[in-house]
């Protein structure tokens, strides 16, 4: 329909979320082009997991969310996966007693029939097959999931949003916890799926942000306070103030986590 | 190197058919020929139990639902078998009602509901078809209100004990606190005949070794994977597009399934089924066994079921007072400390000379 652009825009309107009074997110709009590779920043608390949340049908919004034509709020968490969505979290939540393959063979199967179900895999699916290059986890394919190291794990969390070929993927902090290279193999990885698919991605670490965003959209508080090109978002007053300001200096990225993880 | 581990390989390709057949020896032709009557029979019984246990290793070991009133479904198979059974056994000796309700009946005319298990058909069918349409119905709403662990558990056992008690109330229809007692035959073979009772054995252990494998099946089949993601984590499963209720579902289904199979086969077998054998306790011990065996493991399941029901008949024998007690802290020694089961003892022995801490980073 879009021509090239394989995945598919995300339109939000409004989008109101409130815990017991606390509004976590508070009337935020947010347009994303199909095929874009957006970044998704704030200081902590500012609302971008709840955001991320509310579109999966994790919490109860009020607003508008849209994808390929469909609203998005109040359906089940499995409807909207199956409309092309997918996301990560924060801890990389992968099936632990399962090998990487099954991992990805779950993840390619939402739309299998119910007598392939009750049959035992006979061979490799080939998107699986791909995937598992892609993320580079080939050789482990057998390993269970569970004894992956932390940025493996990530990674398989990505292949699994491959597999199950969504058009949107919406990754909460993917690089949290990695080492330079990792971070650096992560967003070339990102660059090349975005290639296809539209890739939201929340990130607290800046340096990453300015390497790999191909357009940034900063809340605070609940609110969207800019949006733009990495350089638009950067040379933003209102920006600068809450949370690029501080964040200029040597930019603490959880190395602490990497540690304990590894 | 390449050589010891392609027949490793072949050697574990043909462990389980090889196990079956394994089984299927022991249990069809070893038994029979060596035990005597007496304890050939105590056998079929313990295997009853063994053909829950699977079902409980399917839902509970694979599936993470503690289903803790399988009772339930293994006293509706018995009671539909028995209810044939019964029916059969009066037209057998020329009278119209059961013996029960000529004691207790306040009229003369069967109650609407026991006339269609007149046919055997009827009567067979429902054994499994009406369980499972109790466990479909319950885990329907149960599943998707994401009801699950301990209120899961406590919802499923307060089933077991509700039906126990309507039981006991409709002393006139049901036989009450006795139950359905003193069944005679078995389409039309006369259960006091040893014969017919090795033959009722053959039958269980046919049962429980087709039971084993269609549960197998299920295990290696992509089901049982999605199973266990949904066990081990059903949030995401629901993010990759799944209803993770739906998988719960048919294997809490399948389970009950199983159970009222078990039920509808231990009729012949012991002659009776009562409030007594399908409540809250009997639902308990259900699942110690596939518990102390090992939940996940089908081998384990099975033989724990078995080993547990021997050791309660020994046991509670010689030491009536001791024997819940003892069944109490076998439940949470194999729970709290050995979630695997005696089954997964020897893979944690090799893993432990081998590997002394290959489980740390995989928490």
């Amino acid at each position: 329909m879009k021509g090239e652009l394989k995945g598919e825009g995300l339109t939000v309107r409004d989008l109101r979320v409130t815990f017991d009074g606390f509004t976590a997110v508070d009337g935020v709009d947010l347009d994303i082009r199909p095929g874009d590779l957006r970044f998704l920043i704030g200081p902590n608390g500012a609302g971008k997991t709840t955001l991320v949340d509310a579109v999966t049908g994790l919490v109860k919004a009020s607003g508008s969310a849209r994808f390929g034509g469909q609203e998005l709020l109040g359906r089940p968490v499995q409807a909207i996966a199956r409309t092309g969505i997918g996301r990560t979290f924060q801890t990389a939540t992968v099936f632990e007693n399962l090998t990487v393959l099954q991992n990805l063979d779950i993840a390619a199967g939402a739309g299998r029939r119910w007598w392939t179900m009750l049959r035992r895999r006979k061979e490799v699916p080939e998107p699986v097959e791909r995937a598992l290059e892609t993320i580079g986890l080939s050789a482990l394919r057998d390993r269970p999931a569970g004894v992956l190291a932390h940025g493996q794990k990530q990674w398989l969390e990505i292949g699994m949003l491959l597999v199950q070929d969504v058009r949107l993927l919406l990754l909460d902090e993917p690089v949290a916890g990695m080492s330079h290279d990792e971070r650096q193999a992560t967003g070339e990885l990102l660059q090349r799926i975005s290639e296809e698919r539209t890739v939201v991605v929340i990130e607290h670490d800046m340096d990453f942000m300015r390497s790999f965003a191909r357009s940034v959209s900063v809340l605070h508080a609940g609110r969207m306070l800019s949006e733009g090109t990495v350089a638009e978002v950067q040379a933003d007053a209102k920006v600068q103030e809450v949370y690029l300001g501080r964040a200029a200096e040597p930019v603490p990225s959880e190395p602490v986590a990497t540690a304990q993880e590894a | 190197m390449t050589t010891t581990v392609t027949s490793r390989a072949r050697l574990a390709r043909f462990r389980a058919p090889g196990g079956f057949l394994l089984g299927a020896v022991l249990l069809l032709g070893v038994a029979p020929l060596v035990l005597p009557d007496f304890r050939l029979s105590l056998l079929a019984k313990y295997l009853c139990y063994a053909i829950v246990a699977v079902g409980v290793s399917l839902a509970w070991g694979r599936g993470g639902l503690l289903v803790l009133g399988q009772g339930v479904f293994f006293g509706l198979g018995g009671y539909a078998m028995a209810m044939h059974l019964k029916l059969a056994d009066a037209t057998a000796a020329g009278e119209t009602l059961p013996d029960f309700m000529q004691l207790y009946g306040t009229s003369d005319a069967l109650p609407w509901w026991w006339e269609p298990f007149r046919s055997p058909l009827f009567a067979l069918v429902m054994t499994v078809v009406l369980p499972m349409a109790v466990a479909a119905a319950l885990g329907f709403f149960v599943f998707r209100r994401r009801v699950k662990g301990a209120y899961f558990a406590i919802l499923s056992q307060a089933l077991a004990a509700a039906l126990a008690i309507w039981l006991v109330g409709q002393q006139a229809t049901t036989g009450g606190t006795n139950g359905l007692t003193d069944i005679q035959g078995f389409f039309g073979y006369d259960l006091n005949d040893p014969v017919n009772q090795r033959m009722v054995y053959l039958v269980i252990a046919a049962a429980l070794l087709l039971v084993m494998v269609l549960a197998r099946q299920l295990f290696v089949s992509r089901f049982g994977e999605l199973l266990v993601a949904v066990r081990d984590s059903e949030e995401r499963v629901r993010f990759l597009g799944y209803n993770p209720a739906n998988v719960k579902l048919v294997a809490y289904v399948v389970a009950a399934g199983m159970a009222g199979l078990a039920g509808a086969l231990f009729v012949p077998a012991v002659g009776i089924i009562s409030p007594a054998l399908i409540g809250i306790v009997p639902s308990i011990g259900f699942v110690i066994g596939a518990a102390v065996g090992g939940r996940a493991s089908l081998v384990g399941a099975v033989l724990g079921a078995v080993a547990v029901a021997w050791a309660q008949s020994t046991l509670s024998d010689a030491f009536p007072a001791a024997w819940t007690y003892l069944q109490g802290l076998l439940f949470v020694v194999a729970v709290g400390f050995l979630p695997g089961g005696l089954a997964s003892l020897a893979t944690l022995l090799r893993n432990r000379r081998t590997r002394p801490d290959s489980s740390g980073g995989a928490v």
